[in-house]
């Protein structure tokens, strides 16, 4: 088994009722790389990233069918969720830090698995929050609202927050589709930096977001992988018609 | 132009109509509390009852011309204090497991009784308490009675709960469901991200709840009075003291009282009602505290 390989999907088929969300998704995520899903709203790419990390878990009916192999291991099967969590984190759309202090919001994860340690926890406040390029902006103010921040601070945050529980992938879903250009550049160079120590499996609307940071992108349609290539083969000479179709523009 | 001018005049009559529609409200308020205020106060004002010796007196003997309330303040205190203590755990943990654990249809079931209790009459209430658990606490109690400030308590506390359970729920139920995923995806369990997440994030709503059971609990007298007891004198020590809530006092003298002595039952209005307005500008306050953050 190739050991770089961090998560292998085999034959994944997702439900939402009747509705099939997800088919036969085979697919094989390699270690610190950053690899992008790409396609129309719609085409099942969020879906996916969410079963990565099961929180498909959360909405009813949801059903789901084949492997989701995380370092060979089933995560459908018989495991501890919460350890996944953990080891597998998550950005979301929308910045969502909870309406408690910057400090708060960073020791929470660490505080949930039973850090106590009033040094310790400092200690990775302030590692996690420079990792996520916003100590220098935030050190001042770290018993604030997390709420005062801006849209850019308030991702990096969540960023930030997600690394202080040192995971093994990090997952996000369209980060910076809530924020303005600048901010967006800030949150891109960060995931850059962010691949040497965590694989990044991130779903954007935007290819030229895909182009610029993934070592690999995947084309969503419909709910299948229509093709998962090196983001530069996708992009300039991708295999199959649809996939050209939709990064040139002419549909989606 | 005359059809366009009684067009005009129509629509100024039915808006008046309105109008006086919404200040029937206004007006009974108005005129409930000039009433009560204006009797209640008369003792004080022309002297015939010495007020100090009404608010502090721990003895109601309207046949000795002995009218003191301070018994009935802490009764009323204590027996409200108790019922939040108890039922307000209670209706936020039912809250928590009415929106955020119970499946869909059991959620709805719990929800669907809930609101039955809040449609109980209050006397049914009382029935309920005189005939359950006023024995109950007899057998436990070292008095020969079981009407008690713990049958107070008791029975309050099952009376707030839908005020309470039903204002949390909603106040829980509105807190975003990205919160819930943050938490999740940082590897909280359910439990945690209820207590360290979700409740924070509703406290004002939850609040707002209580103060307004509060405000349920302090302006009870129908179903208190067939359970406390109603003592004519002494503040209660213990839980199984009978106590006499200022509600009570009103309710049960009002019908015969004359001169002085009914007067004196409008002044424990008074006192009742500067409660209850305390209570009702902390709510608003909440509420704006709320709008505003």
């Amino acid at each position: 088994m190739d050991t770089n390989i961090k998560f292998n999907t085999k034959n994944l088929d997702l439900f939402y009722g009747d509705f099939q969300a997800l088919k036969s998704i085979n697919m094989e995520i390699r270690e610190k790389e950053v690899t992008a899903f790409i396609g129309p709203s719609g085409c099942g790419k969020s879906t996916f990233l969410r079963c990565l990390n099961r929180m498909n878990d959360l909405i009813d009916c949801v059903k789901i069918k084949g492997e989701i192999l995380f370092d060979g291991k089933d995560i459908n099967g018989p495991i501890d969720v919460i350890n996944l969590r953990t080891r597998v984190g998550m950005v979301f759309q929308k910045p969502n830090p909870f309406p408690m202090s910057i400090y708060e919001n960073i020791a929470y994860g660490p505080k949930c698995q039973g850090m106590k340690d009033k040094n310790q926890l400092d200690a990775l406040v302030k590692e996690s929050l420079t990792k996520a390029a916003l100590w220098d902006e935030v050190k001042d103010r770290l018993n604030k609202s997390a709420l005062g921040l801006s849209g850019g601070q308030q991702q990096r945050l969540c960023i930030a927050r997600t690394i202080a529980m040192n995971p093994e992938v990090i997952l996000m879903d369209e980060p910076t589709s809530a924020l303005d250009p600048i901010a967006t550049a800030k949150i891109e160079d960060l995931m850059s930096s962010l691949k040497k120590d965590y694989t990044i499996i991130i779903v954007t609307h935007s290819m030229q977001q895909a182009g610029r940071i993934s070592d690999k992108t995947a084309f969503f349609l419909m709910g299948e992988v229509i093709e998962f290539n090196e983001t530069p083969i996708i992009f300039t000479n991708p295999h199959d018609k649809r996939t050209e179709d939709y990064i040139t523009g002419r549909f989606g | 132009m005359q059809a366009i001018k009684r067009k005009k005049r129509k629509e100024t009559i039915i808006e008046g109509f309105f109008l006086i529609c919404a200040f029937v409200a206004v007006i009974s308020v108005l005129a409930i509390t000039v009433f009560v205020f204006f009797n209640g106060l008369k003792p004080f004002i022309s002297n015939s009852y010495p007020i100090w010796d009404f608010l502090t007196g721990v003895e109601w003997r309207p046949g000795s011309n002995m009218y003191g309330i301070f018994y009935m303040i802490v009764g009323s205190i204590y027996a409200t204090f108790g019922a939040i203590l108890i039922g307000v755990p209670v209706a936020i943990l039912t809250a928590v497991y009415i929106s955020e654990l119970a499946g869909s249809r059991l959620g709805k079931m719990i929800r669907f009784a809930v609101e039955l209790l809040a449609g109980i009459p209050s006397v049914l209430y009382g029935v309920f308490g005189l005939g359950i658990i006023v024995p109950y606490v007899l057998k436990i109690s070292p008095m020969a009675q079981g009407e008690s400030l713990l049958a107070t308590i008791l029975v309050l506390a099952i009376m707030i709960l839908p005020t309470v359970v039903s204002i949390s729920e909603t106040s829980i139920s509105a807190v975003p469901k990205e919160y819930r995923e943050g938490s999740y995806a940082l590897g909280a369990s359910k439990i945690q991200t209820i207590f360290k997440v979700v409740l924070p994030a509703a406290r004002s709503g939850i609040m707002t709840g209580v103060i307004l059971g509060i405000g349920r609990a302090i302006g009870e007298t129908m179903a208190v009075m067939l359970v406390c007891g109603n003592p004519i004198a002494g503040i209660p020590t213990s839980l199984f003291d009978q106590i006499r809530p200022l509600t009570t006092n009103i309710a049960l003298e009002m019908g015969y009282a004359s001169g002085v002595h009914q007067e004196l039952l409008y002044s424990t209005g008074v006192v009742l009602f500067i409660f209850i307005m305390i209570i009702n500008l902390a709510v608003n306050k909440l509420v704006k505290a709320k709008v505003g953050s």
